[in-house]
């Protein structure tokens, strides 16, 4: 129906990934290192122990260069809004505006000033001061994180807003209900804690390679009493958050939910796969088997998704067709009340330009009835409202495996570090100190499922990714996207070799 | 305090100006790692807002159109393209 260059959309998309994603890598840290800063610092005023004093300004230095190399990465997505998706940027424009406004006052305020107190302050104002501006900092770095998943959350549950196609814009109508939107609630504190998580991974990681090396022992398994300890409590909090945020996935987004966990045909007292490979030639609405082999644990999906042992829950093919006895409408019959939507939308955009009045408010009013389907009106067949299941799956697993094994290695590293006898034991450093990695590998998995599950939608099942996009030549983003992955990895490039100096360095340098 | 006359203290805020003057010009100077991380966000910021910004991410819908009623109505026009159109029964 509409003839976009599907390429140049694709492009787009990689181009917002890749941003996305390279952002993705600073951010979590700087939630967590800085709450992790505040515990060591609040140690530090509370035993005057200048070992501590130590440990918090090596690990704000590292939190000051993550920060340095990370500050306003986000901004380009921003860019990319206002060229590549200029009909997305203009659509949801109204929604934004408050959210995004909002972020940026408080980066500015909150963090700008306590910042240059932390880092400046030392000896200068006095300890109480300085430790209220280091817990600021980290309040603030994360408050602000609030608004932008606000915006996202959005995306992901569009409310407290009316579509208005006089301005061909979605208007809020309710603040409170876009803030308190639940989908917006449950990822906020699962991605913040999950930063909490990544902090403590980071700096149990970086404790790891001194204790092989041999150096800086005493900070060393300081910081890894206090990461262990954050990083567990983080853990359990993920894993309570993450279910919250399942169980509002599989309310607001069940072809999500499907996707995730490869569930092709719904299931009353569904079970949810442990781990699986799926089978590569298995399509929507065919008998194939999705999975070559697997393990699944009974019952757990149905909980999982609706709080309730034998409970139904769709799969692809019963969104995709229907599902009549369930009483599951699919995207079948979505499409076509969509599709009129979109043609009410055209008659009365060209009734206005007749101005014609009547014939305006007849369409306009015919409109309204279809408009909660208008996405569906642009998609070409059913099955395109499937994500690409495997992306999402693999994703998924891979992200819940390495958030099981977490807490695991903090107890481990936990009971090691109480008992003194770490540095003894050979075989745990090295998988303490490839932790970080692991973790990151996690965090980025986590974005894979939030965003590539949600496809093909831009704002669920009101504009898909394909219209939202510019109409531009898809040679403009591919010059971009390949700018964007020089800059970026030069970034990277950066923080790494300045983080690797000053880690060589020690606890001794900074500033 | 005259009767109905609210009397303000005069409150001298040059010294707390130049305190936070000093307290800044301080902590710059003192910067060491700093320095380099503050060059690597003033090139980072100038690459972002005068060359990328600038030359390769133009608000589209603000260098075609000028009001927001033009704004709308292009995007309209954008997400009804190509429809063939069925009269109101």
């Amino acid at each position: 129906m509409i003839d976009i260059d599907l390429s140049m959309v694709n492009w787009a998309r990689a181009q917002f990934a890749l941003t996305a994603m390279y952002h993705w890598i600073f951010v979590p840290l700087t939630l967590g290192l800085s709450f992790l800063c505040a515990f060591f610092e609040s140690i530090y005023v509370r035993t005057g122990n200048k070992e501590w004093q130590a440990i918090t300004k090596f690990w704000m230095t590292l939190f000051g260069i993550n920060f340095a190399i990370g500050v306003a990465t986000g901004i380009i997505l921003e860019f990319e809004f206002g060229t590549n998706w200029s009909n997305y940027s203009w659509i949801v424009g109204d929604i934004f505006g408050a959210p995004l406004a909002i972020e940026g006052i408080f980066a500015f305020f909150l963090e700008a000033t306590f910042f240059a107190v932390m880092f400046f302050g030392w000896n200068r104002v006095s300890k109480g001061f300085h430790l209220f501006s280091t817990w600021m900092v980290a309040i603030g770095s994360n408050l602000s994180a609030v608004w932008i998943l606000v915006a996202n959350g959005w995306m992901q549950n569009p409310v407290g807003m009316a579509f208005n196609a006089e301005t061909a814009r979605f208007e809020m109508n309710s603040f409170s209900q876009v803030v308190f939107n639940p989908v917006a609630v449950s990822k906020f504190v699962h991605t913040s804690s999950s930063g909490f998580l990544m902090a403590s991974l980071f700096v149990l990681s970086i404790s790891c390679w001194y204790l092989i090396k041999g150096k800086h022992l005493q900070m060393a398994k300081k910081s890894i009493v206090v990461a262990s300890v954050f990083g567990l409590l983080s853990s359990g909090y993920v894993a309570f958050t993450g279910d919250e945020a399942a169980f509002e996935v599989a309310q607001k987004q069940p072809m999500k939910l499907a996707a995730i966990e490869g569930l092709y045909k719904g299931e009353t007292k569904a079970g949810i796969v442990a781990a699986g490979i799926l089978n590569p030639s298995k399509q929507t609405g065919d008998n194939q088997d999705p999975f070559l082999v697997k393990v699944k644990i009974p019952y757990a999906l149905s909980i999982l998704a609706n709080r309730s042992l034998d409970s139904f829950v769709p799969g692809i093919d019963d969104l995709v067709y229907g599902n009549e006895k369930q009483g599951i409408e699919g995207a079948v019959s979505k499409i076509a009340k969509g599709k009129k939507a979109i043609n009410d939308l055209a008659l009365f955009k060209q009734a206005r330009k007749e101005n014609n009045t009547r014939k305006a408010a007849l369409s306009l009013a015919k409109f309204k009835e279809n408009r909660e389907y208008l996405g569906y009106g642009y998609l070409d067949k059913p099955e395109e409202a499937v994500p690409p299941v495997a992306i999402p799956y693999y994703a998924f697993h891979t992200m819940v495996g390495l958030g099981t094994l977490f807490p695991v290695l903090f107890a481990v590293f936990l009971f090691y570090a109480l008992k003194d006898s770490l540095a003894q034991k050979k075989w745990l450093l090295p998988i303490g100190l490839i932790s970080g990695l692991l973790g990151l590998i996690a965090q980025e998995s986590g974005w894979v499922v939030a965003e590539v599950g949600r496809q093909p939608w831009a704002i669920n099942g009101l504009l898909p990714v394909k219209v939202a996009t510019t109409n531009l030549s898809v040679t403009n983003v591919q010059i971009t996207f390949f700018m964007f992955l020089g800059i970026f990895t030069l970034l990277l490039a950066a923080e790494i070799k300045i983080m690797l100096k000053q880690i060589s360095i020690g606890p001794e340098g900074g500033r | 305090m005259k009767h109905g006359v609210l009397n303000i203290k005069k409150i001298n805020l040059i010294p707390l100006f130049d305190n936070i003057f000093t307290f800044y010009r301080d902590g710059f100077k003192g910067m060491v790692l700093g320095k380099k991380l503050w060059k690597i966000i003033l090139i980072k910021l100038f690459v972002m807002f005068v060359i990328l910004k600038l030359f390769f991410f133009p608000n589209y819908l603000n260098t075609k159109f000028h009001t927001d009623q033009e704004k709308g109505n292009y995007v309209l026009e954008q997400i009804t393209r190509n429809v063939s159109l069925t009269e109101l029964e």
